[in-house]
């Protein structure tokens, strides 16, 4: 039989989560680690998912079980969990790997449980190795733990599918290729009254969570050293100019100076932009561990010893109330100097 | 009657964790311990919610016996009954252990007392998994409500709930039978100061203390690391970046910084283009 590899492809309103594709391809290394025998295969649910179902098939799905059903239209946890529950049973995956995002946090745990398996939650770091000789290869499921200062493997070795959510934006999504190979599986599955146990009564539009972190190229992050929320007005002003999103560290959101949406690090967002500008951020390990992988990280601080000054790529010590208004000064010049 | 489980962690405070340079061990010396944040804005939200429904809190935690100060805090903050459980069995237990005694401590409590909402906190700060709550909510087979924001209504004539929660795109507002199980972000109420005769009541209060054997039984297999489906294989610490040039204001002046530094941003790949400016 073969040695199922198996990502929960995350939709919403049938537009896929970019996770799920970091995840077919994180997978992908996976199965290639164990041998010829494994194959990745995408679980989706919704209702209306022909086209998500397709799109699965480019990004390297050898399968995609579909649940597809006006019942599971919108996300709730409970008939989720039995749809999936039961998929899992019938077909014995190996590994079985979740996006760690609000969603799939709220579904793998409640799955893990209903099966009765380990779930490693939140992973950054995925392989397949024996921990004995002798052994089959487990997953090896690292992750940050305590605010990010140490970092954990952690196993299931007796139960199964060994199951671990993974952190969007750590892993590179797969290749998406021109032709869909693989195969579609329709699976039918009856609703009962006693699965639907919650009802959505309401949807509102929270246009602070449209802050797409994660995904942003560019992003100008304010911490302590703005001295006030009043001190972001200048971070947008910057992140506007260039093109980019505000970010923050945890001790502004926690002093009520911006949305926890817009929190990069160990309990928010993990981000690996092209350009990563820290402005006033001293570099607590909990900020470090959501940005260091940054293609470019441009740190300003005044404090020479700030710890954000051991990851930046290049760094400013000085004083970012002077340095970020001749920064824009200097983009600005140099975008007329271009057009004029 | 209104009756709100509130399900809390002490944990130690990670923003003071070191690390020992020499040993890369984790410096818990002098590490303060403190009531998971999330569990303090859950336990709020239950202690409100008495106030306006009349009723009663019960704060459940499992952990070591150090763990009644952060019992006692909830009190102080107007919570009238706390339960420690604690046994060595229980130690070393990963999410799913953990959630199996939450389950069986509070199904023993709502059998006696019945509960109307059991309240956790969205995920602790130590391990940050978030998966005890959805856990001990399948266990019991109760609807769960995560991220929740805000509890709109709690209808107790009628059985239900109308909670609003958050997801990454937008906020969704879930309705509910009681009991439910919700778990909190910190927006879900604000916490509040102690009132007098609460403080006073919290400096005596001793909280129940329940153990493997008494007053409910568990089956051993099920509890700590022997119960634990996960296991730590290995721990280290995070993997040093090295780190760039550093240019001081002063040594080259703000003109110099500023050109050196969108020199370097323009030179990676693609930004040139992205800002609409030649490198």
């Amino acid at each position: 039989m073969s040695r199922r590899f198996w990502v929960y492809i995350e939709q919403e309103d049938g537009k896929v989560h970019p996770v799920s594709w970091e995840l077919l391809g994180v997978a992908r290394r996976l199965a290639d680690e164990v041998g010829d025998d494994s194959i990745v295969e995408g679980i989706l649910v919704g209702y209306q998912m022909e086209e998500a179902a397709q799109e699965c098939l480019h990004y390297g799905a050898e399968t995609v079980y579909v649940v597809d059903d006006p019942a599971f239209k919108n996300y709730l946890n409970k008939p989720y969990t039995v749809a999936l529950t039961a998929l899992v049973k019938k077909y014995e995956p190996e590994v079985f790997l979740v996006g760690a995002t609000t969603l799939g946090r709220d579904l793998a745990g409640a799955v893990a449980t209903s099966v009765g398996t380990g779930l490693t939650a939140d992973t950054t770091h995925l392989a397949m190795g024996v921990i004995k000789e002798n052994t089959k290869k487990l997953l090896l499921a690292t992750r940050p733990a305590f605010g990010g200062n140490v970092i954990a493997t952690i196993v299931c070795r007796d139960h199964s599918p060994q199951m671990a959510t993974v952190r969007p934006r750590v892993f590179n999504p797969a290749p998406r290729q021109a032709e869909a190979k693989g195969q579609i599986i329709h699976e039918t599955f009856e609703i009962t009254p006693d699965m639907i146990n919650a009802e959505i009564v309401e949807f509102i539009t929270n246009t602070a969570a449209t802050v797409k972190l994660e995904y942003s190229d560019i992003i100008v992050s304010g911490g302590r050293g703005l001295g006030g929320a009043k001190g972001f007005e200048l971070i947008k002003q910057l992140a506007d100019e260039l093109g980019g999103v505000v970010g923050s560290s945890r001790a502004c959101v926690d002093a009520g100076w911006i949305k926890y949406d817009h929190q990069v690090g160990q309990t928010g967002k993990t981000v690996r932009p092209k350009l990563y500008i820290a402005a006033g951020i001293s570099g607590a390990i909990q900020h470090k561990v959501g940005m260091q992988e940054s293609d470019f990280i441009l740190a300003i601080n005044r404090d020479p010893h700030a710890p954000i000054f051991d990851v930046a790529t290049m760094g400013i010590v000085g004083d970012l109330y002077e340095v970020i208004p001749a920064l824009i000064k200097e983009i600005r010049a140099r975008k007329e100097a271009q057009n004029g | 009657m209104f009756h709100a489980l509130v399900s809390i962690k002490q944990v130690p405070d990670t923003t003071n964790i070191r690390i020992d340079p020499e040993t890369n061990n984790l410096i818990r010396q002098g590490v303060p311990t403190i009531l998971n944040p999330y569990d303090a804005h859950a336990v709020a939200a239950a202690v409100e919610w008495k106030r306006k429904l009349g009723g009663k809190v019960t704060i459940i935690t499992m952990g070591p016996p150090a763990a009644v100060t952060s019992l006692r805090e909830c009190i102080e903050m107007g919570a009238d009954r706390a339960i420690l459980i604690s046994a060595r069995q229980f130690a070393g237990a990963d999410t799913w252990a953990t959630s199996y005694v939450l389950a069986e401590v509070i199904n023993e409590i709502h059998s006696k007392d019945p509960v109307s909402l059991v309240f956790f906190g969205k995920q602790a700060i130590d391990g940050d998994t978030a998966q005890v709550g959805p856990g001990v909510a399948v266990r019991m087979d109760l609807p769960v409500v995560s991220y929740a924001v805000k509890i709109r209504e709690v209808n107790l004539e009628e059985h239900y709930v109308i909670i609003e929660r958050k997801t990454e795109s937008r906020n969704e507002v879930i309705k509910t039978s009681l009991p439910t199980a919700l778990t909190c972000e910190k927006d879900i109420a604000e916490i509040p100061y102690a009132s007098l005769p609460d403080l006073v009541y919290s400096l005596r209060y001793e909280p129940e203390v329940w153990n493997a054997e008494s007053p409910i039984t568990f089956d051993p297999a099920q509890l700590g690391l022997k119960g634990s489906p996960t296991t730590v294989f290995k721990t280290g610490t995070p993997e040093k970046h090295s780190a760039g040039e550093v240019f001081k204001v002063t040594e080259v002046g703000l003109d110099g910084v500023v050109k050196t530094a969108l020199d370097k941003i323009l030179a990676v790949e693609g930004m040139a283009s992205m800002l609409g400016v030649q490198k």
